[in-house]
């Protein structure tokens, strides 16, 4: 019955809309056109109105732009989002500048040169200096933002250092998944081959011993002020990783490992305390399209000083000791040298160095 | 500056033999015609079902968006299995992969379809031959199947949306390993195949028109129509048609290795893959790979999407301004310049894909050096509005409403391309809105602006003016409220291609933005049902067109109303001067078509125009000509 009622009342509108469009041509076929006039009566209108147009948008944009600008600015969380974000405010500058300026100039001509009758254009075909002039201002500006955009791209995609803290985020439908290097600070090797329900990074603990210490961890935790190096990869498809508040976004490919290197400037209790939200949390989200799940997959982030973190990571349990059953696929060898390293047994005099 | 040219002059147009008469039948007068204005129409009107279909798709992910909390059951009876209902609280909602799958449908209908031969397609077979003063294109029977080749592929695009697997649902983008995987999204299965062979034969027709374009602007242009007297139109014809046929076919050698990927066990693109619990066999390939490919392609693909929309805007705005284009020649430069460009940035999609950055620092470089030209059309535009004598007629709303759009979504492609700054707003809604102004909006508002134009050539018939003022208003306004607010959405970092934005605390603020944007869209699209009723009653009971409503100096004005097979009756009109003699000085109107012979004004002549005179009374062989200025 309801939807009798709206279909009827749509169909009644339109029947109304049809009938002033009909009246309206047959008034103005009954007035007769001056065929003099080569332009509507209603010409000006728009003249008009692009003028309004021009005026509402611009103080329209500014206004939102101001008032709103703590919802869409987030705060900066990392050393070379202060660079980046330097880059985009004088990138705005200077193009709100050409923008509101041509805009302006455009809407205004279009009022100020609306037809008038008997008046004739001015007949302007070029203008060298012009054509000169506003090619290579553009350029020039351009290359300036050009120059400190390469400078500011080279040193973020420069090489980490060697004292950087590595830590493996694993992107997955739909999921993350961080792997820390343990105590030996060495990611260990792994194969995709080799993954299973529960071997989820493919650890290749046959080949490589850095693997014994290596933990697992769903909440990526990161000391301030100390320079990291994130290794990304993917298991299945595409993904990527992006840390709004630390400006930080790197793909996360199947097949090829990427990497970004980056260093937290606030901990997650300093950003609480600015936001003025005590629940506040970094997070971790993915940005290319990965399936179904892509909207959700996300992973908290914790900034910590140094030495929470550090307390933090030792009290870690690696991967092998909570999945003991995978040191069958230790070398026999070495099964008691990975036992110690994993933390399953304590290390005693009489065994060889776990270092390696 | 004027450069020099001298020629021998050969009339090299036997045109009135190729036509004889031949009456023909319904189907070779109206389906399979060769005749390029009545597949102008085919390709317009495919086009406008089209952009109704890509329009509807984009409403219907917006509703979800928009209104997270609402119930969408009413939407059952059109989607049926697409909308999931909660067994507790009978809330209904979109399916999450069919949610991306109408993300994906929506921008190859639109970028595609309809802007690429929904736009090109009209108006290049429409005005390439009646602005150049030719019979037909070079080759009908190509131009008829180039039309063919288009219609097969958006039977099987059409297909695809109705699949129980649904669409392709990898973005319009379809980037592999998803999109070359079934078991990571349903829509990989079938939708994607059909999607990949609909594209094939779209880039068939793409390339069967392209050539036709190139070939006929080169070798049938009418006595006189020297190329720098050709229209800003035909220029922008030619070098999109150019661009298309040097881009497309990487496209489809893309698509050629997903098939082969998807079906015959190659690992072009796929590499170290665990997926629904197994891991994949192949090996050594790489996603990077078809990024290349397909962006080699979708870069240049935006500029055949804009190109033909400056170059309308270029002829509707110095046509309704009563003036000169200005900079005729820096326009066909700076469309120059864009077309050579444009193949040497596609990488500026990749910035954070993980290649190596010092591609990223060439590609930034590259890029933000075709802002230059870009720039160059804008400040063009708006001098050639000038001291200009403004009449607003249709056209010339939607022309100025393009320039607008242009500029606004070209300012933050400035963003955008410098690689640092691209970090943050990569794959964020700040994209989103940039090409949908810049691009989307532009072209679509260049292609509406043509058809209110080139109406009345087209079916003999004028248009509304009230309704199309009433339609561009709503649809200015309507379109810079859907996408300006996605600026400030993507600057706070919320991520492309999300079913919902309640995930996350830093991005779940933003509820009453999505909802202002859902609303404006919904609203543009109900806007645009004025122009669809407007279109289909003028073209049968709109006011009788005359020759040249618009008072007008390009060639298609000097056939009649309703030009028939072969254009004009008689002789084609031979052409003495540049197509833009409006508001001459000492000149008896405000305009002089081209086939006026510098012998019969004068008045207005420049000196060097009362040389060319001496010209004009050979017969035309043999005669040396002399191209100056103009």
């Amino acid at each position: 019955m309801n939807s009798l009622i709206i279909v009827i009342s749509v169909a009644l509108i339109l029947g109304i809309l049809y009938m002033i469009f009909r009246v309206g041509t047959l008034v103005s076929i009954a007035k007769g056109r001056k065929k003099e006039t080569r332009v509507e009566p209603d010409n000006s209108i728009h003249a008009v109105l692009f003028v309004v147009f021009m005026i509402v948008s611009l103080v329209g944009f500014f206004w939102y732009s101001y008032a709103n600008f703590d919802r869409y600015h987030l705060p900066i969380a990392s050393e070379h989002g202060v660079r980046t974000d330097g880059l985009f405010w004088i990138t705005m500058t200077v193009t709100v500048i050409a923008f509101v300026l041509i805009s302006i100039v455009m809407f205004v001509f279009v009022y100020k040169y609306q037809y008038q009758e008997g008046k004739r254009a001015k007949f302007y075909p070029d203008n060298h200096y012009l054509e000169l002039t506003w090619t290579i201002v553009p350029a020039i500006v351009l290359t300036i933002l050009i120059i400190t955009g390469l400078r500011a791209w080279n040193d973020i995609t420069s090489p980490a250092s060697e004292s950087a803290e590595v830590i493996e985020v694993i992107g997955q439908q739909f999921a993350w998944t961080a792997r820390y290097p343990g105590k030996d600070n060495q990611l260990g090797a792994y194969d995709y081959k080799l993954i299973d329900a529960i071997n989820e990074f493919g650890l290749d603990l046959g080949r490589d011993k850095n693997t014994y210490d290596d933990f697992k961890s769903l909440e990526l935790h990161l000391p301030v002020n100390k320079e990291i190096l994130l290794k990304i990869r993917a298991k299945d498809v595409l993904h990527s990783v992006f840390l709004p508040h630390f400006r930080v976004k790197m793909d996360a490919v199947p097949g090829m490992p990427t990497q970004f290197k980056f260093k937290a400037t606030k901990t997650t209790e300093q950003m609480r305390t600015e936001t003025g939200n005590p629940n506040f949390n970094y997070e971790l989200a993915c940005t290319e399209i990965c399936g179904r799940g892509h909207f959700s997959m996300k992973m908290n982030v914790i900034v910590e000083d140094e030495e929470s973190y550090n307390r933090w990571k030792a009290s870690q349990e690696s991967w092998l000791k909570q999945n003991p059953d995978y040191l069958d696929k230790v070398p026999a060898e070495l099964k008691e040298a990975a036992m110690i390293k994993a933390g399953l047994q304590e290390a005693t005099g009489s065994v060889a160095a776990v270092q390696e | 500056m004027a450069t020099t040219d001298i020629h021998i002059h050969h009339d090299t147009h036997h045109d009135d033999h190729a036509h004889e008469h031949h009456e023909g039948n319904f189907w070779t007068n109206y389906i399979f015609s060769q005749d390029h204005k009545v597949i102008a129409k085919q390709f317009l009107i495919t086009g406008i079902f089209w952009a109704l279909i890509g329009g509807v798709l984009s409403v219907i992910f917006r509703i979800q968006l928009g209104f997270p909390d609402a119930d969408l059951s009413w939407l059952k009876p059109v989607l049926g299995g697409w909308i999931n209902v909660d067994a507790v609280t009978q809330k209904g909602s979109l399916d999450p992969e069919f949610y991306l799958a109408l993300v994906t449908m929506h921008g190859t209908i639109m970028v595609f379809f309809v802007l690429t031969a929904g736009l090109s397609g009209t108006f290049s077979n429409f005005l390439i031959p009646l602005q150049i003063g030719a019979r037909d294109m070079a080759s009908g029977f190509m131009n008829m199947l180039s039309y063919w080749f288009f219609f097969l592929a958006s039977v099987l695009m059409f297909i695809s949306l109705f699949l129980e697997t649904g669409p392709a649902g990898g973005g319009w983008t379809i980037y592999p390993p998803l999109s070359a995987l079934p078991q990571a999204i349903s829509g990989s299965g079938m939708g994607m195949t059909l999607w990949l062979i609909s594209m094939a034969l779209f880039i068939v027709s793409q390339l069967l028109g392209g050539v036709n374009y190139i070939t006929t602007v080169i070798n049938m242009r009418t006595r006189g129509m020297s190329f720098t007297r050709m229209p800003l139109t035909i220029w922008s014809f030619f070098f999109t048609a150019i661009i298309g046929l040097l881009s497309f076919p990487v496209l489809f050698a893309a698509a050629l290795l997903l098939i082969f990927d998807r079906s015959f066990g190659t690992s072009f693109y796929l590499s170290d893959i665990f997926i629904g619990g197994e891991a994949l066999a192949h090996e050594g390939g790489s996603p990077i790979l078809f990024q290349h490919l397909f962006w080699f392609l979708g870069h240049p693909e935006v500029y055949i999407v804009l190109l033909p929309a400056l170059g309308i805007s270029s002829e509707i705005i110095a046509t309704n301004s009563r003036k000169p284009i200005f900079g005729y020649k820096a326009m066909i430069g700076s469309m120059l310049f864009i077309a050579i460009l444009s193949f040497v940035v596609w990488a500026h999609h990749m910035f954070v894909t993980g290649m190596n950055p010092f591609l990223g620092s060439v590609f930034m470089l590259l890029t933000l050096i075709i802002a230059v030209p870009s720039a160059v059309k804008i400040f063009n535009y708006v001098t050639t509005l000038w001291k200009g004598n403004i009449r607003f007629t249709s056209g010339m709303l939607f022309s100025i409403g393009m320039v607008s759009f242009f500029l606004t979504g070209g300012i933050t492609g400035i963003f955008l391309g410098n690689a640092a700054i691209d970090i943050q707003l990569h794959d964020t809604y700040f994209v989103v809105a940039h090409f949908h102004l810049v691009m989307g909006s532009a072209s679509f508002f260049g292609m509406l602006a043509g058809i209110y134009h080139w109406f009345p050539k087209m079916f003999g018939r004028m248009m509304d003016e009230r309704l199309g003022a009433v339609h561009f208003w709503l649809s200015f306004v309507g379109v810079y409220m859907v996408f300006f607010p996605m600026h400030y959405i993507g600057i706070a970092g919320f991520p492309r291609r999300y079913y919902s934005f309640t995930n996350f605390q830093t991005f779940d603020g933003w509820a009453d933005l999505n909802t202002f944007v859902s609303v404006a869209a919904i609203f543009t699209l109900g806007a645009q049902f004025i122009f669809l009723f407007n279109f289909f009653y003028s073209m049968f009971r709109g006011r009788q067109a005359s020759a040249n409503p618009w008072f007008s100096n390009t060639l298609e004005w000097t056939t009649p109303p309703l030009p028939g097979h072969g254009n004009w009756p008689g002789e084609i009109p031979s052409v003495y001067r540049w197509p833009y003699d409006y508001s001459k000085p000492g000149a008896a109107d405000d305009f002089i078509p081209q086939n006026i012979p510098y012998s019969e004004t004068p008045e207005s002549n420049l000196p060097h125009e009362n040389e060319l005179i001496k010209l004009e009374t050979s017969n035309g062989e043999g005669a040396i000509i002399i191209e100056g200025k103009h």
